[in-house]
């Protein structure tokens, strides 16, 4: 009614809320512009200067990523990083297991989800701490636990050949609530008369997980896989911490790790914003191939 | 057959909850082993076997941790971050994910998904150029290279509620617009009371995360009276190691979860929930 009888009146409300719209999405815009969109901009621009923060800024082309080409450093904190991942399909695998247990109606259920949940709240740094000493290769909780069934744990992260794997064992434990929550959301939201039916049809529980669980649960198995791979890209705070100084042979410096050291102690900040740079571009291809995939993926089961 | 099936789930519940209990300790054992860690003397760590409960436990390492290191300012540093952070950028956030689900602005979606897109680009390809330019304007060393950013919103709280707004209807607000309503008033009597409980889950765990940070501290902030708690912590672990005074290095990380875990035993069921959410929404 208003709309024919009042164009003009109606134009105008349309003015004001525009411009109220605006008003309230403002901030988050300027944010997005200074503490995003310029900071990109400008992390392209200085990777290719040899920018040291203190003034010297020379423009140097592409210097910098031949020069990250053929810096071994460089490719030993990629591969480490690399071999970080390997902690992904554990802990969705121990997750996913987590959280079939769970849901099941039994006692206590909302307690142990509460207490496999405490490690993701706690702070990363003293988390970090913690499990640095609990890797004490003579009084550390670790080894003492592995005596009690006779094993002689080695000294994990004094030891080139165990520290990525202690800094494994640290991220599973950390992480496991967080995905076994998002799995138990998934497994409760899927219908019961699929399983209902699958039972008459014959099917065993083996043969349901397999053919109703473990497809409906896809999205959430995609989603952390992403954002682990994102997350795991950027270890940085347990390795500075564990390791201060990449450790034995250095066998745990990350590539984040590598590139704060390069920028804020040593200030090529030219050089290492091409690896930031280098680091962006692979996170972003990889989460594009992912997206790929699972759209590929979803056509297969539609 | 009804019954034994009945009673095989019953069993089978017996053998899972052995199996999540199991699970369970080796969940909260470093988190104790910690706790009892910060309660023995310096030798005592050295034990063998070790003492889970340290006889007599030596409560005055949390008197002399205060001592030790800048840990007090450490604590109201963290506590003036978070707080300034989370607050502003809620506010901030809420109206914005107000105005892109139910407000008219040409382009409004294409103008949130350039902001999404922003999530993409991973953090450490960032943070040399924000380094850049704060030490341009001389605010390294300062909290606010830590507080500023936070002030202009969070883009994944935007992200829920406007989720959550999405599912009500228009119609209440084109009825309260009608009625000459300004969009103020709107925001504060209508759409805050309905989404509080979506901003108080998605207010605790930006909380959190930004109480948990450790990469920008470490990178903004060099005079200890300036340290926030995590960074206070993480130098306490680096100086006192040397010494082997591993008590007084536990004593600080407990201090520092003690806020945190208050916090999940207060809010445990806002914060399982919404982030349950956050996955089947992601």
């Amino acid at each position: 009614m208003t709309t024919t009888a009042l164009p003009r009146t109606k134009s105008r409300l349309y003015r004001t809320e525009h411009r109220v719209a605006l008003l309230f999405v403002a901030l988050p815009l300027i944010g997005f512009a200074l503490f995003t969109a310029f900071p990109l901009g400008y992390s392209i621009y200085a990777s290719l200067t040899n920018m040291n923060g203190l003034g010297v800024q020379d423009w140097v082309g592409f210097d910098n990523y031949t020069r990250l080409l053929k810096d071994p450093y460089f490719w030993q904190a990629m591969g480490n990083t690399f071999f970080y991942m390997i902690g992904i399909p554990i802990g969705l695998v121990l997750s996913l297991v987590l959280a079939l247990a769970m849901n099941r109606k039994m006692f206590g259920r909302s307690f142990f989800r509460a207490i496999y949940y405490v490690p993701v709240v706690s702070s990363l740094a003293a988390i970090a701490i913690l499990w640095q000493w609990a890797f004490n290769g003579d009084f550390g909780l670790v080894n003492q636990m592995l005596g009690f069934f006779g094993i002689d744990g080695p000294n994990w992260l004094q030891d080139a050949a165990w520290s990525k794997p202690a800094i494994i064992i640290m991220s599973v434990w950390k992480g496991l609530g967080y995905s076994m929550l998002l799995y138990l959301a998934a497994i409760q939201s899927v219908p019961r008369s699929l399983y209902e039916a699958a039972a008459i049809d014959g099917a065993n529980s083996w043969r349901q997980f397999w053919s109703i669980t473990l497809p409906m649960v896809r999205p959430v198995t995609f989603f952390l896989v992403v954002t682990n791979i994102i997350g795991g890209a950027q270890i940085f705070t347990e390795i500075n911490i564990m390791t201060p100084t990449g450790g034995p042979e250095w066998s745990t410096a990350s590539i984040v790790w590598y590139i704060w050291q390069k920028a804020f102690k040593n200030l090529q900040m030219g050089y290492a914003s091409s690896m930031a740079v280098v680091l962006g571009i692979i996170i972003f291809i990889v989460t594009l191939i992912q997206f790929r995939l699972n759209a590929r993926n979803q056509v297969e089961v539609d | 057959m009804a019954m034994s099936r009945k009673s095989k789930y019953a069993t089978g519940n017996i053998v899972v909850s052995i199996l999540l209990a199991l699970g369970g300790i080796i969940m909260v054992a470093p988190l104790v082993w910690m706790l009892s860690t910060s309660l023995k003397t310096k030798e005592s760590v050295f034990a063998l076997p070790p003492e889970w409960i340290p006889r007599p436990a030596q409560w005055e390492n949390y008197l002399r941790v205060w001592e030790a290191g800048p840990l007090a300012s450490g604590i109201a540093n963290s506590m003036i971050v978070s707080f300034s952070v989370t607050i502003i950028g809620t506010i901030a956030s809420t109206m914005a994910a107000f105005a892109f689900a139910k407000l008219r602005l040409p382009g409004k979606n294409a103008i949130f998904i350039g902001l999404l897109a922003g999530l993409m680009i991973p953090m450490p390809t960032l943070l040399i150029p924000q380094f850049i330019m704060f030490s341009t304007i001389g605010w390294v060393d300062t909290l606010l290279p830590l507080i500023i950013p936070g002030l202009f919103g969070n883009i994944m709280m935007i992200f829920f509620l406007r989720q959550y707004l999405a599912s009500t209807p228009d119609s209440v607000i084109e009825a309260a617009k009608i009625d000459g309503a300004g969009y103020v008033r709107i925001f504060t009597t209508m759409i805050l009371p309905l989404i509080r409980p979506a901003i108080a889950a998605q207010f605790i765990l930006w909380f959190m995360a930004v109480w948990n940070d450790y990469i920008g501290p470490v990178i903004y902030l060099n005079s200890p009276e300036k340290m926030t708690l995590q960074l206070v912590i993480a130098n306490f672990n680096a100086a006192y190691a040397i010494q082997t005074d591993y008590p007084l290095i536990m004593t600080a990380s407990v201090i520092a979860l003690v806020p945190i875990f208050a916090i999940f035993v207060a809010f445990q069921r806002q914060i399982i929930e919404s982030v349950a959410l956050t996955g089947t929404k992601g």
